[in-house]
């Protein structure tokens, strides 16, 4: 069987676990604020997880292609480390708040320029904008089959074979490649990255390409950015907290019932 | 380029919950635009879903059916609506952010090369230019974006449980049957079989009790379900949920992830062990009438949103609790 070729479309956004007491949102600025380190959007880990899962049963080479304004490479070096061969950043001022067919197109652009490709993995959305389109109209641009929220990718005998989740339970699909998968988190977590395993990479750095517009875009006119009119904070979530105390784990469940059994 | 364009879900019994709330949203634009609404229903034989959603007062319903329509395969479902696109020119094409929703939606926006906005909570019409405004919920809820697209249709899918379903009710409207020329060769991707499985319908529980990152191990969901027995007796219906992490980690399945890609859900009581509280699982428990959070660390953002804490470890609390709870019925 041939190795594989895969692709894996990973967003860097503001950590999306953090507390929402450390997001604050600029009216003014249009701009929301998060006082966390930037990860790797959590789904796209989970297509990471799935391409490495490929590659360990059947070889090949996995590529991390990264897009944004500007896209720290500290963050998705951790592709690396976890398993993927090459990563590539897309950065550009022109790259920032694209809408998603935009993006789509400059992704759509980048796979072109590698070439060769048997399979594209994204997550099912982001963790920012969480709008769910970018894999499906990467797909679009580029004429491939799209399998949507796969719980798990195999290769066989050169043909995909998905699993999907459907609303009553799963589905089985099958398709040709190349094509795109957009992967949910049932397929499982990154596996671990050992900060040894980490800070080696760091300490020998090897040259990552950066792609810019000029690299991808003919036409920059053809690249739009989503038309904000206004960003406003959350309706307030926040209730009066009674702390149920006790001496003892004892105690506090003997209250804690009491409470409960007012509830019915 | 005259009409708003809805596309209807539900089964031969009619139009399901979330459609009529976009009948609700469709007509309400219709309004503002000074046109009229009208919806669309796929299938391979769609006729009493059709007559059905003939009733709530729309324009016209669209019947496209044909045999590879059968089922859901999203590439037969995208190239037959993408036909009546172009056929009609609707000026706004409104989608429930459902499965079959968030599949369609994008492909369907790139072919008619306009800008969808998905997962929306809200929609306008702006008097100037005519064009929809958009709103929806960005960084999993913790801010509220509004904005505009260019394009035509102007798309957008909406969010469930937002809007109050559209009644029965006004002229009936006239339903147009007609056949999309799809080749099978549109289909490439093949279904070889569904696999049903036991889904877990969170939102028809009365208690949800749910654990997340801080519980330890996978065993450890005995003690939230010897909690749901014990509470079972005296609450009505209890079922185990779950944050994300736990998903991730294939503990349990996703339908019982609570949160902006699994349920959103709101029961009488919730109670989350062992959750910190990420905004993407507060959207979907926040409007639980009760909350009641267990979590070692009492700084974390659950005690902020809920009605009751307990600053103590589940492995010492739960067993003590449900020891009381069972000395108490």
């Amino acid at each position: 069987m041939k190795e594989p070729n895969i692709i894996v479309c990973a967003k860097q956004i503001p950590d999306p676990e953090a507390p929402f007491s450390d997001v604050r949102v600029d009216v003014e600025n249009k701009e929301v604020i998060v006082d966390a380190p930037n990860v790797i959007s959590p789904y796209d880990e989970n297509a990471l997880e799935a391409a490495i899962r490929i590659k360990e049963e059947l070889g090949g080479k996995i590529t991390v292609l990264s897009l944004g304004r500007k896209v720290a490479d500290t963050v998705l070096r951790k592709t690396l480390a976890a398993g993927a061969d090459a990563l590539i950043l897309l950065e550009d001022p022109a790259f920032e708040r694209l809408d998603s067919n935009s993006t789509a197109y400059v992704l759509s652009r980048a796979i072109q320029k590698i070439g060769t490709y048997d399979l594209i993995l994204t997550g099912r959305q982001a963790g920012d904008w969480d709008a769910g389109q970018v894999g499906l109209i990467l797909a679009e641009w580029l004429g491939i089959p799209a399998i949507n929220l796969a719980r798990s990718v195999k290769i066989q005998d050169d043909r995909l074979l998905v699993e999907k989740t459907v609303p009553v339970g799963y589905e089985v699909v099958e398709a040709g490649l190349p094509a795109l998968v957009t992967v949910s988190n049932e397929v499982g977590e990154l596996r671990y990255v050992s900060r040894t395993k980490m800070m080696a990479l760091l300490k020998r750095p090897a040259p990552i390409p950066k792609w810019g517009a000029k690299d991808l875009v003919d036409d920059p006119a053809r690249l739009k950015t989503i038309q904000l009119l206004s960003l406003a904070p959350p309706p307030d979530m926040r209730r009066e907290c009674v702390i149920i105390e006790g001496s003892s784990p004892a105690e506090k469940a003997e209250k804690l019932a009491a409470v409960i059994m007012e509830m019915r | 380029m005259s009409e708003i364009l809805v596309l209807a879900e539900g089964s031969e019994e009619g139009p399901d919950k979330k459609t009529l709330e976009l009948f609700r949203v469709g007509t309400d634009l219709a309004r503002d635009l000074g046109i009229e609404a009208s919806a669309v229903v796929v299938g391979e034989n769609t006729a009493s879903l059709a007559t059905a959603a003939a009733g709530y007062g729309l324009r016209k319903i669209y019947k496209l059916e044909h045999p590879l329509l059968k089922g859901f395969q999203p590439e037969a479902w995208v190239g037959a609506l993408e036909w009546l696109c172009r056929q009609i020119n609707p000026r706004v094409l409104l989608i429930s952010h459902s499965f079959i929703g968030r599949e369609v939606a994008p492909r369907l926006a790139f072919r008619m090369q306009t800008e969808l906005t998905s997962d929306c909570l809200g929609l306008g019409i702006d008097p100037q230019d005519g064009l929809l405004i958009r709103t929806k919920p960005i960084y999993g809820g913790n801010a509220i974006a509004t904005l505009k697209c260019a394009g035509l249709p102007q798309m957008a899918t909406v969010r469930k449980n937002v809007y109050e379903p559209l009644e029965a009710g006004g002229p009936a409207s006239e339903i147009v049957a007609l056949a999309p020329p799809l080749e099978e060769s549109v289909l490439r991707v093949k279904s070889l079989k569904t696999v049903p499985e036991e889904v877990v319908e969170l939102d028809k529980a009365n208690m949800v009790i749910s654990g997340g990152r801080g519980i330890a191990e996978k065993e450890d969901f005995e003690l939230l379900e010897a909690l749901a027995r014990a509470l079972s007796k005296t609450h009505g219906k209890v079922l185990i949920g779950c944050s994300r992490p736990v998903v991730d980690k294939c503990w349990l399945s996703s339908d019982r992830q609570v949160g902006l890609t699994g349920s959103i859900i709101a029961p009488d009581t919730y109670l989350a062990i062992g959750i910190s509280g990420a905004i993407q699982h507060l959207v979907g428990m926040i409007r639980s009438k009760k909350i009641i959070a267990i979590n070692t660390d009492p700084g974390c953002n659950l005690f902020k949103v809920a009605d009751y804490g307990v600053v103590e470890d589940y492995k010492d609390l739960l067993p003590a609790l449900v020891k009381k709870l069972e000395e108490q019925s």
